[in-house]
C-alpha cells in the first residue's frame, strides 16, 4: 500500500518535472498529455487507497525521511493515509485530472502550453503534500507550495497588467494570513513540543484554555486567508484573472477548501473551545451572506462563480465551526465537483465568445452550445441543492446543522443565502444560455468546445448528479476519525417541513431568476436603467466598496510610509553607511595607486620603509609580551 | 686602550648596514645600488663572524662564507644584466628602469 502512497505523491510531481523540460519550447502536446497521464496514476492509485480504507484498512502512515532533527526538534518528512485525507486526495485528483485533460484543449492556442502543464501539476503535488502530511510542517509546505503555485497561476498571462496585480494581491494576503497559521504552528509546538497531529492533539485536552483559543484563532486566521473568509476576501474574486481551468481546479475545487481541510484535520482542537467554533460558523455565515449577495450584480460570468465559491465556503466554515466536521468535509467534496464542472463550463462560453465575459452581451447560447448548457445548468442545480443533486446533500445537512444546534441566526442567514444562490445562479444560466441571442450585436460566432473537453467534463457531470448517494458510505468511513455526530431533526414533521420549504424557496428563487432574465427584454446595460442607479445596486456591484476602502485606506497610506521610509531611511542612512564604505575603499586604492609607479627606486624605498614599519611591530610586540605583567598593573590602576 | 668587545662590532655592522640601507634608498646609478647592497650584506658579514666568535661556535662564521658565496653570483648575473642594459639604452640610470609602471 505505501507504493501507491508514493505514486499518488509524486506522480504529479514527475508530471510537473516532465513538462517543465520543455518549458522554453513551443507547444508540444506531450508536455500536456504526459502530465495528464501521470495524474491519472496518481487518480487510479488514491482509489486504490480508498478501497484499502473503505474495506476497513488501517490507515497508512509513512514516514520517507527526516527533515530536522536538531536537539528536541524532530520533524520528518511523515505522510498518513487515513480517512480525511484519504477523501481529500479523491477530491484532488478527480478535479485535476478532469481539469489536466480538459486545459489540453483549452490551452491548444496558447504559448505558455507546456509552461501551464508544469504548474498546474506542481500545484496538484503540493496540494497532496498539503493533504498527505502528517504535521503540521509538512502541512506548511504544501500550504506554501500551493500558494506559490496559485500565483504562478493567476499571473500566468503575466503580459497582462491586471493579471500580475491580481497575482500579487492574492499572494500577499495569503502571506498575511501565513503569518497567523506560523503563529499558530509554533504555539503548537512550545505547548505540545511536537508537531506531529496525532501526539500534538493527544496532548492539547491538559493545556490551558487561553492557550489552545489563542492556537485555535491563529490557526484559523491562516485558514482565513487560503479559504478568502472576509475581510481577507477580495483576492479570490480578482484571481480570476488566471485561465478558466485554473480557476476551476485552483480557485473553486482544491486550493481555498485548504482553510477547511485545515479546521476539519484539527478537530480535537477546535471541540476544546467552542466558542471560538461558534465564531467560525458567525463568520461563515456573514461570509456565506455577504458574498451571494455581491454576486447578485455582477456582470462578470467568473466573479459571479468565485463569489458562489466564497459563499459555499462560508458554509461549510458553518459546519466546520458547529462541530460538524464530516459534514462540512462532505459539502467541501460536493461543491469541489459541481464547482468545478460550472467554471469548466464557463470556460467554454468563454472559448466560444471569444474571451467575452459578461453574460449580458451573451444569450440564447443554449443552440450552439447544446452541451455545456446541460452541463452548467445541472452544476447550478447541484449548487442551488435541489434534490436529488449533491448540493441537496450537502447543503440541506448544513441548514439541519445550525437548526439542530439551536443557531437559528445562522440558520436563517444561510437558508436566505440559499434562496439568492439559487438566483444568481439561475440569473448566469438564463442570462447566457436563454433569451434573445444579444452576442449577434457584437459580431461573435459561438462554437461547442472540442469533443474531448467535454468528455473529460463528463465525470464531473456524473459526480455532482450523484455525490450525494455516498452519503451514508462516506459517514461511515470518515467517523472512524472525526465526530460521529449523525445530525436529524427530532420530529419527522419538522424535518419534512424544512425540507420542503427550502425546496420551494430555491425553486421560486430559480423561477424568479427565469422569469427575470430569461426573456427578450433583456438588454445590455448601459448604465441608465432605473436598476443600475439604485444605491444598493451601487454598493453591491463595488462590493461594498472594500476593494475601495483597502486601496485608499491601507494601500495608498503604506505606499505613502513606504515611500518616507525610502527616501529617509534607506537612502539617507542604510545606502549612505554602505556607499560609504564601498567609497572609502574605492579613494584608498585610488590615492595609494601611486605606490606602483614602477620605479625601482621608489619601489626600494617603500621596500624599506616597510621593513622598518615590521620591524618596530615585532620590537613593539616583544616589548609588550617581556612587560605584560607591568602594563596589566597600570591598566588595572588606571581603572579599566 | 679600551678592548675592542663585541658591541663595537654590532655598532659598526649597524653604522654599515644604515650606510648600505641610505645608499640603496638615494642612489639613482644602477651600479652603486650594487655597491650599497654589498655593504648591506658584509655588514651582516661581521655581525655573524662577530657573534660566532663570542659564542665561540662556528656556525656564524659559515653563514658568513655562505653570504659571500651568494653574494659573488649574485653580483656576476647583475653586473652581467646591467652591461646588456647598458648595450641596449646607453645609461644605466635607474629612473629609465620603468617598463614595469602599471
Amino acid at each position: 500500500m505505501e507504493f501507491y502512497l508514493y505514486l499518488a505523491l509524486f506522480a504529479p510531481l514527475a508530471g510537473s518535472l516532465f513538462a517543465a523540460l520543455f518549458g522554453a519550447s513551443p507547444k508540444t502536446l506531450i508536455a500536456g498529455l504526459v502530465p495528464s497521464l501521470l495524474l491519472l496514476t496518481s487518480f487510479v492509485s488514491s482509489t486504490i487507497l480508498l478501497v484499502h480504507i473503505l474495506g476497513g484498512g488501517a490507515p497508512i502512515q509513512v514516514e520517507m525521511m527526516t527533515w530536522m532533527a536538531t536537539g528536541d526538534l524532530y520533524i520528518p518528512f511523515g505522510f498518513i493515509v487515513d480517512q480525511v485525507s484519504v477523501t481529500m486526495m479523491m477530491v484532488v485528483t478527480v478535479v485535476s485530472t478532469v481539469v489536466h485533460f480538459y486545459s489540453i484543449g483549452y490551452m491548444d492556442h496558447d504559448k505558455g502550453f507546456n509552461r501551464f502543464f508544469s504548474y498546474l501539476s506542481a500545484f496538484v503535488f503540493s496540494m497532496m503534500v498539503l493533504v498527505m502530511s502528517d504535521n503540521f510542517a509538512g502541512l506548511f509546505i504544501g500550504w506554501e507550495g500551493v500558494g506559490l503555485c496559485s500565483w504562478l497561476l493567476i499571473g500566468f498571462w503575466y503580459h497582462k497588467e491586471s493579471a500580475t496585480w491580481a497575482a500579487n494581491e492574492a499572494f500577499i494576503m495569503n502571506r498575511i494570513a501565513d503569518l497567523g497559521m506560523l503563529i499558530g504552528i509554533f504555539l503548537v509546538y512550545w505547548n505540545t513540543g511536537t508537531l506531529q497531529y496525532a501526539e500534538a492533539f493527544a496532548l492539547m485536552p491538559e493545556l490551558p484554555t487561553d492557550i489552545l483559543v489563542l492556537m485555535g484563532i491563529f490557526l484559523f486566521i491562516g485558514a482565513m486567508g487560503k479559504s478568502a473568509q472576509f475581510p481577507l476576501h477580495t483576492w479570490l474574486a480578482d484571481a480570476m484573472e488566471g485561465p478558466t481551468p485554473v480557476s476551476a481546479l485552483i480557485h473553486a475545487a482544491t486550493m481555498v477548501t485548504a482553510g477547511v481541510y485545515l479546521v476539519v484535520r484539527a478537530n480535537p482542537l477546535y471541540d476544546l473551545i467552542p466558542n471560538v467554533g461558534l465564531f467560525i460558523a458567525s463568520l461563515g455565515a456573514f461570509v456565506a451572506l455577504f458574498a451571494a449577495s455581491m454576486a447578485l450584480v455582477n456582470r462578470d460570468m467568473k466573479r459571479i462563480i468565485a463569489y458562489s465559491t466564497l459563499s459555499q465556503l462560508g458554509y461549510m466554515f458553518v459546519a466546520a465551526g458547529l462541530g460538524a466536521y464530516w459534514v462540512a468535509l462532505f459539502h467541501l467534496m460536493a461543491h469541489a465537483f459541481f464547482k468545478a464542472l460550472l467554471f469548466l463550463g464557463a470556460g467554454n462560453v468563454m472559448h466560444a465568445m471569444h474571451d467575452e465575459l459578461d453574460p449580458f452581451k451573451m444569450g440564447g447560447l443554449k443552440k450552439p452550445m447544446k452541451w455545456t448548457f446541460i452541463m452548467m445548468t445541472v452544476a447550478s442545480v447541484a449548487l442551488a441543492g435541489i434534490y436529488p443533486l449533491a448540493g441537496f446533500f450537502s447543503k440541506d445537512l448544513i441548514l439541519e446543522v445550525a437548526m439542530i444546534e439551536h443557531h437559528y441566526i445562522i440558520y436563517s442567514v444561510l437558508l436566505f443565502t440559499a434562496g439568492m444562490t439559487a438566483f444568481y445562479s439561475f440569473r448566469l444560466v438564463a442570462l447566457i444560455f436563454h433569451g434573445e441571442e444579444r452576442y449577434k450585436l457584437f459580431g461573435v460566432h459561438p462554437h461547442e468546445a472540442y469533443k474531448f473537453m467535454l468528455i473529460a467534463m463528463a465525470p464531473l457531470l456524473i459526480l455532482a448528479v450523484i455525490a450525494g448517494s455516498f452519503k451514508m458510505t462516506y459517514f461511515e468511513m470518515v467517523t472512524a476519525v472525526l465526530p460521529a455526530t449523525e445530525y436529524h431533526v427530532h420530529s419527522v414533521v419538522t424535518y419534512w417541513i424544512m425540507t420542503i420549504g427550502t425546496q420551494l424557496f430555491v425553486i421560486l428563487a430559480i423561477a424568479f431568476a427565469y422569469k427575470k432574465y430569461a426573456n427578450s427584454s433583456v438588454k445590455v446595460p448601459d448604465g441608465t436603467s432605473k436598476m443600475e442607479n439604485r444605491l444598493c445596486y451601487k454598493i453591491l456591484s463595488n462590493q461594498y466598496y472594500i476593494p475601495y476602502i483597502f486601496e485608499e485606506y491601507l494601500v495608498k497610506p503604506y505606499r505613502e510610509l513606504s515611500t518616507v521610509l525610502w527616501k529617509h531611511v534607506d537612502m539617507k542612512i542604510v545606502d549612505a553607511t554602505v556607499d560609504g564604505i564601498a567609497g572609502i575603499i574605492y579613494s584608498t586604492g585610488e590615492k595609494t595607486r601611486d605606490m606602483q609607479s614602477g620605479n625601482l627606486s621608489t619601489m626600494l624605498k617603500w621596500m624599506v620603509a616597510g621593513t622598518v614599519g615590521l620591524l618596530s611591530l615585532a620590537v613593539v610586540f616583544g616589548l609588550a609580551v617581556r612587560y605584560s605583567a607591568e602594563i596589566k598593573a597600570i591598566l588595572s590602576g588606571l581603572g579599566v | 686602550m679600551m678592548e675592542i668587545g663585541l658591541n663595537h662590532y654590532l655598532i659598526l655592522s649597524t653604522i654599515l648596514f644604515t650606510i648600505g640601507l641610505i645608499g640603496v634608498m638615494r642612489r639613482k646609478n644602477l651600479l652603486l645600488l650594487f655597491f650599497a647592497t654589498e655593504i648591506l650584506l658584509n655588514s651582516v658579514n661581521i655581525a655573524f663572524a662577530a657573534i660566532s666568535h663570542f659564542y665561540g661556535d662556528l656556525t656564524g662564521q659559515m653563514f658568513a662564507f655562505f653570504v659571500i658565496a651568494i653574494a659573488a653570483s649574485e653580483v656576476a648575473v647583475g653586473l652581467g644584466l646591467l652591461i646588456v642594459w647598458h648595450k641596449r639604452h646607453g645609461t644605466i640610470d635607474l629612473d629609465s628602469l620603468a617598463t614595469m609602471r602599471g
